[in-house]
């Protein structure tokens, strides 16, 4: 009902095409795929509702209040562009956000190089965001797909495993993170060999014959990037097929509360993975999100929550670091701009605008009937990249 | 070798879920003659639901119980809306009954996330079926016996009841010639919604025997409707043996596709329904369709050019809408040029499908041609927009040479699945092949050129683009080629004796509507300034047909109003809620039962109230006993 | 005169039985021929075979003196063959003098015209026709809303439409009331008098095809049995058993054992 009312008054003010811009408010705009992907994107709106909460509280930004409109993009990128659109050209917000997807990142990121706006990539995986198709108006927060293949592929090597298999999605996503990881893995260990590679549809995936064709090529290791409904199905199938016994996985993204936590019982034991253990963190910036947030929310938080808190934080960050909230005057401020996150503080590097924050690599295991990470240990995403003038050559000149 | 057994033995366990699925769609259209685009949810609701019992209710009593009592839940549930929603909408047109469905498909996704929430779920494993047995060395899980077996008995049982009952028998007569059943003085109301209700009860079971296997998601209906579809069209509609072969075949190509090539998956189900459409023009076991369309051109209005007054009305509206830039913003002008795209792309599928009776469920083929086309001359060429947005066109037009060659060999659901099969093939391609497309990461900086490039200029671009388009379509339509394509789908028998090629006409229809659907596609590029697969994807397509229906197939130019209409609220809703879906889903089911015609056909038929035929042989006549019908039928033979 | 249609050695038969065996017979300009026989005996699937629908398994058509087995019925319609069928089938969504103006701008190879109002096009000659057959006045009214009797009417005035030199009629007057079934068959007798145009027509309706049949041809399982005048047909001692008797009966066994 309260939906119903909302809706019915937004129509009203849309009817009337009122601009309602108030004094002592600085408006940025946020596109997410609220209705195609809530299992992320609710608990990223938590971390951002935290966020500003504690910013405004605070004062807002030098006495402005920060007010964040969000908008769904249903998954597809033609629509996040509509809504960029909509916020830029009527909403009159100073910077966009967001993002999951890594091709819808990629949409506003060259939106926002043809409109002339600055674009703050909160999720976004792709190395491209950043590199092969960076732009000087797009800043990407998330540790990336590189950086956590070099993360991994760091562990793998102590591996004593020669032969390798690998399971991704067929997308690109799924692609540049095993051409990443495979690269990475070659060069530490050149004797190691991939022997297997299976490619399932995006939630689609097949699981028993997957593994059947994995298991056949008779590999020490699995690398594995599936994720969601994907990853439980080659989980339980794995388990019951006996295809990851006596054989290392390392598996991308698995300790992310949103993708550990449906495993319950079937949690595998020992996989390597990156992931978001919130209840093995004790670091102070960690605890204060943490409390905080489990205040507010009555729920603990997943990797999106981090995600979005840390997105609202940098917004925040940028318009106190200048008054100067024209694109140029923010995208010179996002230039090794420091910002505080439950991760730690993190940079925005002036060479490639990719964030430093880091990852955390650990383990899986059960416990009461629960997934969870141990020997978890917190990877600095700066170790992780290679160095900015480096990166600065992966970005196409202009 | 004995990988090769196993791995079969694998697909045989996929095939067993595809197959419940599969053949509870294969009896609802055989007997209904209904599309059901619901049906992927109401298998999402059965492992919801399932979900839910099992994790109330432990142990193998509970486990089994659960599952079974889930799908009658479900079951209920759809008998529950084919009387509430379909019973009302039987004599609507073809495929209008696609359009309901697709709106409840539309709520029951954003239902599903306010009741049970957005995480994944995980159900428990089934109760004595944890385990594995050993086969030549390799761990078989016991579960895939039991689906293994479950699938042919599911057909045995499936078998028995058709053959050994009265019902059955009954059923089998109406999927054979419904209009014959009603005749036998059946009650027709009740055997369609028996009918349907065991169709769900299949889906949900379908759904419900998943949870031991994978979790219970809120996007589980999408990642199944689309292969369901294709086992059924490729079983042959209305064969329940043939969607069990049909799903054999799809799960054992796929499982032991990916032993020689990894990628296969993504696209194996459609290259089967390719060759076995061109092969097999009516699916495995499936027999040639007939009185398709026996409903269609009853009820129709002959239909005129427009009127002196109503050109000058279209003049003003056009002009006014030319004014818009005057004060309107840049985002509403933006929005508009998006609507004004999807007008084209709407009325050149209205084209082929109104007056072609060509129905396409992918559209979208031609659309994401013409935006790759664009896409491949600005970065490949370095050309100017101007350029490309003739190269787009010509992408579209070549699909429609290529697909259309295969594709006018059918007729009906048929032909509309081999569309459909023919743009996923062109959509994986897109996806797959990263160097030149960029994969799902898609070309960006697809810009207009400098006079086009502020919202305004773009606006007035599209606005005459899209005019000039749907000016010519409609100008096609009364055109002497528009009067001999129009005799083909009204009826194949006389056009051929009169001595109309029939497939060339129709061949041609599709190069029309791709061609102006590549234009829609180039336009498309340049606004959004970057192409990406998802315009060449199922819900582009999807898009286009409910455009089409809601503004009402029995017009000539419907399309223009149902894509103003659709696209202006989808955009809005998203913009305002998150819950977008559900209201967006409401409305076209509202729509559906307010306007069985479509919002123009509404109109028109509110302007023409006339009094009945004199004689009682007029049309509402003929309609309700179903004489023509099966007439048609008979003379179709 | 020669001949216009000469049928030889037509032979047809669905999965072992055989639907027609053998028939041979001609037709001469001008001339009104009726096909006649019990239910079954094969005379549709002789008019198919006729206008290119279904192809003959063995035999000739020659249309003056060019082989058509094997043309498909468009190119049989062009050679000048006009059909109708016995259930009607015209084009429901059009006026009925779209229907005749679709025929006819299709006989004039103007289909392929992408421009101009096809609703104007041979107006005079779509109005001519349905003046002909008497619908002139009903030339406006959708198709769909037709009388059956107009409809048949029609189909006749579409049929004329490519000038036919032969006209093939399947059941023209079934589903009419009595007198229309004389007036439409008296209309059709005229016509093709005038314009020396062979007709084919096959009928229930004793009365019809003796009142206006030049000559009658009596098919039974398939076999010509008889032809001859109306009044020689009706007095041969093979047809009365056919239709009277023992044809029955035997034309009952038969289908039994083609069932089983």
């Amino acid at each position: 009902m309260k939906q119903v009312a909302r809706l019915a008054l937004t129509a009203l003010l849309f009817a009337s095409g009122v601009a309602h811009a108030q004094q002592g408010e600085i408006k940025v705009g946020e596109i997410n795929s609220y209705s195609a992907l809530p299992g992320f994107t609710e608990p990223y709106r938590k971390g951002m509702e935290l966020a500003l909460k504690q910013i405004n509280d605070a004062g807002g930004i030098k006495g402005k209040k920060l007010v964040v409109i969000t908008k769904d993009d249903g998954g597809k990128p033609g629509d996040a562009l509509t809504a960029a659109n909509e916020l830029v050209s009527r909403d009159g917000v100073v910077l966009i956000a967001g993002g999951f997807l890594s091709n819808i990142g990629l949409a506003l990121s060259d939106f926002a190089k043809q409109k002339k706006v600055l674009y703050v990539a909160a999720e976004p995986l792709t190395d491209a965001i950043v590199w092969s198709k960076g732009n000087d108006y797009t800043f990407r927060l998330r540790t990336s797909n590189y950086m956590q293949a070099s993360m991994l592929a760091e562990e793998a090597a102590k591996l004593p495993a020669k032969k390798w298999a690998t399971i991704a999605p067929n997308y690109e996503f799924g692609q540049s993170f095993v051409a990443a990881f495979k690269e990475i893995l070659s060069k530490k260990r050149p004797d190691v060999e991939f022997v297997a590679e299976q490619w399932p549809p995006l939630n689609k995936i097949d699981a028993g014959p997957v593994l059947q064709a994995i298991d056949a090529a008779k590999p020490d290791a699995i690398l594995n990037a599936t994720f969601a409904g994907d990853l439980v199905k080659l989980v339980r199938e794995g388990n019951t097929r006996g295809v990851f016994k006596d054989r290392a996985v390392v598996s991308y993204l698995t300790g992310e509360p949103e993708y550990l936590d449906p495993l319950k019982t079937e949690t595998p034991e020992g996989w390597i993975v990156t992931g978001y253990p919130w209840y093995a963190i004790d670091t102070p910036e960690h605890k204060a999100f943490l409390d905080a947030y489990q205040q507010l929310n009555k729920d603990y938080p997943r990797l999106g929550s981090v995600v979005g808190y840390a997105t609202v934080k940098t917004i925040a960050a940028v318009l106190t670091a200048t008054d100067d909230h024209s694109t140029d005057g923010l995208v010179k401020a996002m230039k090794n701009l420091k910002v505080d996150t439950p991760f730690g503080t993190v940079v925005y590097r002036a060479g490639d605008h990719q964030s430093t924050m880091g990852a955390f690599v650990g383990k899986t295991t059960q416990k009461d009937g629960k997934g969870i990470m141990v020997d978890v240990v917190f990877k600095k995403g700066a170790d992780y990249l290679p160095s900015e003038a480096d990166a600065a050559k992966l970005r196409p000149a202009n | 070798m004995e990988l090769i057994l196993v791995q079969a033995l694998s697909g045989l366990a996929s095939a067993a879920s595809l197959f419940l699925v599969a053949s509870g769609l294969s009896i609802i259209f055989g007997v209904t003659r209904i599309v059901n685009f619901a049906h992927g949810a109401f298998y999402m609701l059965g492992a919801y639901v399932a979900f839910t019992l099992t994790d109330r209710f432990s142990g193998a009593l509970g486990f089994w119980g659960g599952l079974v009592a889930a799908s009658l839940i479900v079951a209920l549930l759809g008998a529950l809306m084919e009387m509430v929603l379909l019973r009302r909408i039987y004599h609507a047109p073809e495929l209008f009954q696609l359009l309901a469905t697709f709106g409840v498909t539309l709520m029951v996704q954003d239902i599903v996330v306010l009741i049970w929430g957005a995480d994944d779920l995980m159900g428990p494993r089934a109760p004595g079926f944890t385990g594995a047995f050993s086969l030549f060395g390799r761990l078989v899980p016991t579960y895939d016996l039991l689906l293994i077996v479950l699938g042919p008995a599911v057909l045995g049982a499936l078998w028995l009841l058709f053959h050994r009952t009265r019902w059955g028998v009954l059923v089998r007569a109406a999927t054979q010639d419904r209009d014959m059943v009603a005749c036998l003085g059946v009650n027709q109301k009740w055997l369609f919604t028996s009918v349907f209700a065991l169709g769900v009860f299949l889906a949900a079971l379908g759904g419900a025997l998943q949870i031991p296997r994978t979790t219970v998601t809120h996007y589980m209906d999408l990642s199944i409707i689309v292969e369901v579809f294709v086992v059924v069209v490729i079983g042959g509609l209305g064969s329940v043996t043939g969607a069990f072969i049909a799903a054999v075949l799809v799960s054992e190509l796929n499982a032991l596709g990916i032993l020689v090539l990894p990628k296969i998956s993504l696209i194996a189900v459609f290259l089967v329904m390719a060759v076995v459409l061109v092969v097999r023009p009516y699916g495995l076991l499936g027999k040639a369709e007939r009185g398709v369309r026996a409903s269609a051109g009853i009820s129709f209005r002959p239909w005129k050019p427009m009127s002196q007054w109503e050109r000058i009305g279209a003049a003003v509206l056009v002009a006014s809408a030319a004014l818009l830039p005057l004060f309107a913003g840049n985002y509403l002008l933006s929005v508009g040029s998006e609507i004004l795209v999807f007008v084209l792309f709407a009325a050149s599928l209205h084209f082929m499908m109104t007056v072609g009776g060509l129905a396409s469920f992918g559209h979208a083929a031609f659309f994401g041609l013409g935006a790759y086309g664009a896409a491949f001359a600005v970065k490949f060429l370095g050309a100017p927009m101007e350029v490309a947005l003739l190269v787009g066109p010509l992408f579209g037009l070549i699909g429609a040479v290529v697909s259309g060659w295969f594709c006018v060999r059918l007729s009906g659901v048929y032909f509309a699945m081999l569309t459909l099969a023919f743009a996923q093939i062109i959509w994986s391609i897109a996806f797959q092949w990263v160097e030149v497309t960029g994969g799902d990461n898609g070309i960006l900086g697809i810009w207009p050129s400098a006079w086009a490039s502020s919202p305004r200029g773009f606006f007035w671009l599209t606005l005459g683009v899209s005019v000039v388009g749907v000016a010519l379509l409609r100008m096609l339509v009364f055109s002497p080629y528009g009067f001999g394509l129009r005799a083909t789908r009204d009826n194949t028998l006389r056009s051929d004796a009169i001595g109309i090629d029939r497939k060339s006409v129709q061949w041609a229809a599709l190069l029309v509507a791709g061609t102006f659907a590549g234009v829609a596609g180039a336009l498309f590029a340049f606004l959004k300034g970057s192409v990406f697969p998802e315009s060449l994807a199922i819900p582009i397509s999807v898009d286009g047909l409910v455009m089409v229906l809601l503004g009402g197939i029995e017009t000539v130019s419907g399309a223009v109003v149902g894509a103003i209409v659709y696209k202006a609220l989808a955009i809005w809703l998203m913009s305002q809620t998150d819950l977008s879906k559900l209201v967006l889903g409401a409305i076209i089911v509202l729509l559906v039962v307010a306007a069985p015609k479509g919002i123009v056909g509404f109109i028109e038929d509110w302007r023409h109230r006339r009094p009945p035929a004199p004689n009682g042989t007029g049309p509402e006549a003929a309609g309700k006993s179903g004489t023509v019908g099966i007439a048609k039928m008979e003379a179709a033979e | 005169m020669t001949t216009l249609l000469d049928v030889k050695g037509l032979v047809k038969s669905y999965s072992g039985v055989h639907a027609v065996r053998d028939v041979s017979f001609a037709v001469r300009p001008g001339e009104i021929l009726a096909l006649i026989g019990p239910n079954g005996a094969g005379k549709s699937t002789c008019f198919n075979m006729l206008n290119g629908q279904i192809r003959p398994d063995a035999g000739s058509i020659k249309l003056a003196g060019e082989e058509v087995v094997g043309l498909p019925p468009r190119t049989v319609w062009r050679r000048g063959v006009g059909r109708t069928f016995q259930i009607t089938a015209t084009f429901s969504s059009m006026t009925v003098r779209e229907n005749v103006q679709v025929a006819l701008l299709s006989f004039h190879r103007r289909l392929w015209s992408l421009f101009g109002y096809a609703g104007k096009s041979y107006l005079d000659e779509a109005n001519e026709l349905l003046t002909l057959v008497g619908m002139q006045e009903q030339a406006e009214r959708p198709c769909g809303e037709l009388a059956y009797g107009d409809l048949k009417r029609l189909e006749l005035a579409v049929a004329l439409a490519n000038q036919p030199r032969l006209l093939l009629m399947d059941e023209p007057t079934a589903g009419m009331a009595p007198k229309e079934r004389v007036e439409l068959m008296r209309l059709t007798a005229g016509i093709a008098r005038r314009k020396d145009i062979g007709v084919l027509f096959t009928e229930h309706d004793m009365d019809v095809v003796f009142e206006h049949a030049d000559e009658v041809m009596v098919l039974n399982r398939g076999q010509l049995v008889a032809r001859g005048t109306p009044q020689q047909v009706r007095s041969d001692p093979h047809v009365q058993a056919i239709y009277l008797g023992d044809g029955l009966l035997y034309d009952a066994k038969h289908r039994k054992e083609t069932v089983q």
